[in-house]
């Protein structure tokens, strides 16, 4: 039976893939109604059949060590392309615990999100098209988890880029929205060019492209040497990873490429929920956890990743307590989020031979893709019930809400547990997840990274809170037409609440079973109660803050703080002026300071030079032409001439 | 000769010739315009319908010229018929036996003028092209070189656009310019080996003056034809005048003539001056790919845009062969096939728009992807592929040609990158206005009764199922190649150890 499920474990990606080509081609008319119904039973199906194949690895692979001591099992490998006789790139199906688990949580999630958007979208001129990009969108994502190879993951992870451009620029009649999309796309394939010289660089080395030989300590170790760039010493293998780590870097929106993942809401909420809970960014820290063995034999890589991760998140957060708007709020809650769950990774230790007497320690490693695990089903929740909110209200600005909490009481309730699980509060799933993060930085001795990890967890208490007690509580600050729930919004909301309140209770499977590849945690290493009760004080007091501020709805208080430190507050609300400086980049220097003068320099100098010789050739052909006029008495002169001449040089 | 060459039993590549030439002599007594079209497609669709069975008869396990076909020609000069195709060049003839049908296609409406005698030059064209991928006699080849200029110059000249005069001039003008060099070449060799038969020439031990100086006259000849950047200036005022038909021609299939030719003869018959010069002109490529990926980005036009994309695309072609590694070469040809397939299908595309809205700027094509969906699903994938998306015949060609270049020199292969980054931000500026547009488009309702046709889908559909057929499936492309690009970089490492004071440092 488990067999079965596993040969045709390809049928979690046909059944999105089914639904995009039914819907986007029409072989059959559908009515959009239809292809909604459609899209929701292609995606349900690829969500129990996902279960099953988790429930069949749990049973078969989980269950008998003895058989599979790395955990991992290859359904399939189906050879693409021969590149030599010992190097040849397979398209296959590899599970191991991430792998499942993103199975899981994608799957789940896709559903989910498929039935709000029939409430969301509703009335869409394009709401078949929709259907057909999301089930792209999820074939793509659950395409590149699976992938057995770092190539066929390149393939899904363009494709993941690809269908977020196209649902990010949905409502293309708004020039923003195409600017949003468009700027993901470059942002993001600006990093993926990154990633692919990085694969270049491994499969030259290795001859390999398949994960299980990357990952080998073999590999790392052919790889572990230094080279000479002109006076730079480079370690290779430092600079393979960290290339193939900036493709994470742009998926993953981390900062200083984090600049479009806040425009991305530009799409519909359904997608944004979807981008920012279970695929496209996501991805990079899945492609760190997957590459995990070879990272961490770079020490260099991993204080990378943790840099990145730690400062990204200590900076996003700063930037979500300003904004105003209710998704751009979001979004930079989920840069921070991201940030928690790469400097976790950067903070898990595991010895490859290369570099022996480290500590081992992968806690960092279960932690933060138990994190990417809780994460997913809150923040997917957070922005489902934006979505509601922005659907019932007709404004993104916070300031215009307030009082929903009588108008839209299951949405309240609902993202009040999404919320606390944010903030960190015990015990909803974020609690846990976090503690587990903060613990991991912790034990491995970077003191600094829990310290940053505490704080943004105060602020994040505080931002997420502020956005709650804006929305809901107090008085309404504007004018509000017929505020309904949509049932089947409310539907999906709520059914995330169970994840979001029970997921907490599988911290201990994480931490024993979503292991780094071979090696299993062993638990010798203290784990203080402050360290909790401190998270748990922060969070507290974020949430404190947020009530005094803006509890019952209130902002004169907040406003007299803003106007204090005014000059700080503006460029924090203006997001420390990076997309001025992108804009000035792209469109000063590259379009206007080069794209146009190499047009005109190749107009005027290159095509000039070569009508200039043409124009010579011309012109001397015009000068000779006047020696033969036909004159017979300047031939004769020249000729006396010349004659004269040669008597005289004769001599 | 024998041992270089097989023989068949059918002259299959000498029909493929001169049956389109005869169709053509058949238009001459013929005047009405429809019969003109049907029977040229009909010629054509029997011609590539032929040239599939060269596969099927193609022998994947050898390196020699297979259907080859010797005749006397002059005999006095040593001058033969001699057909042959290998790995190579199969590949090439079928994509110039397989362009042409949607090329007659996609000329259907769009000309209305002297029709008998526009079919009559594309079956010139064809003849040409043919003969010149299956020639291997110099004389030959080099008669069917400069036979193609004439029936491009007439595409251009009179079906062509406002500025047709000057463009087609300077086509003409260019061309031939490198061509000299290229007669002068062939006598060169021909003075020294008193053959002129391809295959004889090839491995010789030249002296290294002679190598270089023949080297450069080739490589002037075929830069020209590539366009190597700086030699490309041709290349953008000759597609914007021509007829779809006549883009589609120059960018699918004679652009290869030039990389052709720097395979089949640079490399084979001046090995050791490749190696010496490979670095300058690796050097060329790179700023080919850099330079041609800033214009296009600049461009308004969208003919130029496309034109100036070729020149970057045609960038990673040379640089893939000049990389002399298999990879890299192989990764070239199949980039060559590509740009063929790819490029092409954007000139249709654009032709397809100019027919309805009667300009070529960017500007007048905004937003129409509302009201022509079928027409932007084609766009969007003939884009994807041509900036290298996974999954499209040009990321199997860029990743070749990347990994081959990153095998030889690591370096160029960074040079390279900004190109992809580039021709995605071009593609995806042309992209965005022609299918969304912003707020203030032109009003494109009127085309909403004009979306494709069953004839332009019929013409773009066949490039479609190359563009994922290649990328998905490459391998049945890379083993009709294999063969023969193996030994002919066998051969050139063979050269290099015998004389390995001339190895480049640069090479390593």
């Amino acid at each position: 039976m488990a067999d079965l499920l596993f040969t045709h474990s390809y049928l979690i990606l046909l059944f999105p893939l089914l639904s995009f080509v039914t819907i986007s081609l029409r072989p059959v008319q559908l009515s959009p109604k239809m292809a909604g119904r459609f899209a929701i039973g292609c995606q349900g199906l690829s969500m129990l059949y996902g279960l099953a194949v988790a429930a069949a690895y749990w049973q078969t692979v989980i269950g008998q060590p003895q058989l599979y001591p790395a955990r991992s099992l290859v359904c399939f490998d189906l050879a693409w392309l021969n590149f030599s006789p010992t190097l040849t790139a397979n398209m296959g199906i590899f599970l191991d615990p991430i792998s499942v688990m993103m199975i899981v949580v994608i799957s789940i999630i896709s559903f989910l999100v498929n039935i709000y958007s029939v409430g969301y979208m509703k009335d869409d001129p394009g709401f078949a098209r929709f259907f057909a990009l999301m089930a792209l969108f999820s074939f793509s994502m659950l395409g590149l988890v699976i992938s057995s190879n770092i190539l066929q993951m390149f393939v899904f992870w363009e494709l993941v880029g690809m269908s977020s451009y196209a649902l990010i620029g949905f409502w293309y009649q708004k020039p923003s929205a195409v600017a949003a999309s468009k700027k993901a796309f470059v942002v993001t394939r600006f990093a993926d060019t990154f990633f692919l010289i990085g694969i270049i660089v491994v499969s030259f080395y290795t001859q390999s492209f398949d994960f299980q030989t990357l990952n080998s300590p073999e590999t790392a170790a052919l790889l572990d040497h230094t080279f000479m760039l002109g006076i730079v010493p480079i370690n290779l293998l430092t600079l393979a990873t960290i290339l193939i780590f900036t493709g994470g870097w742009g998926k993953s929106a981390m900062f200083p490429l984090h600049i479009w993942l806040p425009d991305a809401m530009e799409g519909p909420t359904p997608v944004s929920s979807i981008i920012h809970s279970a695929t496209m960014v996501v991805a990079g820290v899945f492609l760190t956890a997957r590459m995990f063995p070879l990272f961490a034999a770079s020490e260099v890589t991993l204080a990378v990743v943790q840099f990145v991760g730690a400062f990204t998140a200590l900076f996003a957060a700063i930037i979500a307590i300003t904004q105003k708007d209710i998704k751009r709020i979001l979004a930079f809650s989920t840069l921070s989020q991201l940030g928690y769950m790469l400097f976790s990774l950067g903070v898990a230790k595991m010895v490859t031979g290369i570099h022996p007497g480290a500590e081992i320690n992968p806690l960092g490693y279960s932690a933060a893709m138990y994190h990417v695990f809780t994460h997913a089903f809150f923040k997917c929740m957070l922005f489902l019930g934006a979505g509601a909110i922005i659907h019932a209200v007709h404004s993104n600005d916070i300031m215009d809400m307030g009082g929903l909490r009588r108008l839209m009481p299951k949405t309240y309730w609902s993202l009040l547990t999404a919320c606390l699980a944010i903030g960190g509060i015990f015990p909803f799933s974020g609690f846990w997840s976090k503690d587990a993060i903060l613990l991991a930085a912790l034990q491995s001795g970077h003191y600094i990274v829990c310290a940053v990890g505490l704080a943004t967890g105060g602020l994040t208490a505080f931002y997420i809170f502020r956005f709650f007690f804006l929305t809901f509580h107090g008085r309404a600050r504007s004018k509000f037409h017929d505020v309904r729930e949509n049932s089947w919004m409310t539907f999906s909301i709520m059914a995330l609440t169970i994840p979001t309140v029970t997921a907490g209770m599988l911290e201990h499977l994480f931490v024993s079973e979503v292991t780094v590849p071979g090696l299993a945690y062993t638990p010798n290493f203290s784990h203080p109660l402050w360290l909790p009760t401190l998270a748990s004080l922060a969070g507290i007091a974020g949430i404190s803050l947020a009530w005094t501020f803006y509890g019952r709805g209130r902002t004169e208080a907040a406003e007299r703080c803003r106007l204090r430190i005014a000059p700080v507050y503006q460029v924090i609300y203006n997001k420390f002026y990076i997309d001025e400086v992108y804009l000035f980049i792209t469109h000063k220097i590259i379009f206007h300071g080069i794209a146009a003068p190499i047009k005109w320099l190749d107009r005027h100098i290159v095509d000039g030079a070569m009508n200039l010789i043409g124009e010579f050739l011309q012109q001397g052909g015009k000068a000779v032409r006047l020696l033969q006029n036909g004159q017979l008495q300047l031939y004769l002169g020249v000729t006396t001439l010349g004659f004269i001449a040669l008597l005289f040089l004769g001599r | 000769m024998d041992s270089l060459i097989i023989k068949e039993g059918f002259p299959l590549l000498s029909f493929l010739i001169f049956f389109p030439l005869a169709g053509a002599v058949v238009l001459l007594f013929f005047n009405g315009e429809k019969f003109a079209r049907y029977w040229t497609l009909a010629i054509t669709l029997i011609t590539a319908a032929f040239s599939i069975s060269l596969i099927t008869g193609f022998d994947t396990t050898t390196a020699k010229f297979q259907f080859a076909e010797v005749h006397n020609w002059i005999p006095q000069l040593n001058i033969h018929y001699i057909l042959g195709v290998d790995g190579i060049s199969i590949l090439m003839v079928l994509l110039s036996t397989l362009i042409m049908p949607l090329c007659i296609l996609a000329s259907w409406r769009y000309i209305k003028t002297r029709v008998s005698q526009f079919m009559f030059s594309m079956l010139i064209m064809e003849v040409s092209m043919i003969g010149l991928f299956t020639s291997l006699d110099f004389v030959l080849f080099w008669v069917f070189w400069e036979f193609m200029l004439i029936p491009m110059y007439l595409l251009i000249a009179v079906w062509g656009g406002p500025r047709k005069d000057y463009a087609s001039i300077k086509f003409f003008i260019y061309t031939l310019a490198g061509s000299v060099f290229l007669l002068v070449a062939i006598i060169a060799l021909y003075m020294k080996t008193g053959t002129f038969f391809i295959p004889d020439m090839m491995w010789h031990h030249y002296s290294m003056t002679f190598q270089i100086l023949v080297f450069l006259a080739f490589f002037l000849a075929f830069a020209i034809k590539v366009p190597m950047f700086p030699f490309h200036t041709w290349l953008p005022a000759a597609h914007v005048e021509a007829p779809t038909a006549g883009s589609v021609i120059l960018a699918s299939v004679l652009l290869k003539m030039g990389a052709y030719g720097m395979l089949r003869f640079c490399l084979p018959i001046t090995p050791q001056a490749t190696f010496l010069l490979a670095p300058y002109i690796l050097g060329l490529s790179i700023a080919g790919i850099i330079y041609g990926g800033f214009t296009a980005l600049a461009q308004h036009d969208m003919k130029k845009l496309v034109a100036y994309s070729s020149v970057g695309h045609m960038g990673f072609v040379t640089l893939g062969i000049f990389v002399l590694n298999i990879r890299s070469v192989e990764g070239a040809i199949i980039q060559m096939l590509n740009h063929g397939v790819t490029t092409g299908a954007l000139f249709l595309c654009v032709g397809m728009i100019y027919e309805r809205t009667h300009s070529r700027e960017l500007r007048a094509a905004t937003g129409i992807g509302r009201y022509m969906p079928w027409y932007v699903t084609f766009l969007t994938f003939f884009a994807l592929s041509s900036f290298g998306f996974p999954g499209t015949n040009s990321f199997i060609g860029e990743f070749l040609i990347l990994a081959g270049t990153f095998q030889a020199n690591k370096f160029l292969a960074l040079a390279a990158i900004p190109g992809a980054v580039l021709a995605a931000a071009y593609m995806l500026r042309m992209l965005q206005k022609i299918v969304w547009g912003g707020t203030n488009n032109p009003d494109q309702s009127y085309l909403k009764k004009h979306d494709l046709g069953i004839r332009e889908i019929a013409t773009l559909a066949p490039l479609l199922l190359f563009v994922f057929w290649i990328g998905l499936d490459p391998q049945p492309f890379l083993d009709l190649m294999h063969h023969s690009v193996v030994n002919l970089i066998n051969q050139l490492n063979f050269i290099q150890q015998q004389a390995p004071h001339v190895a480049s440092a640069f090479m390593r």
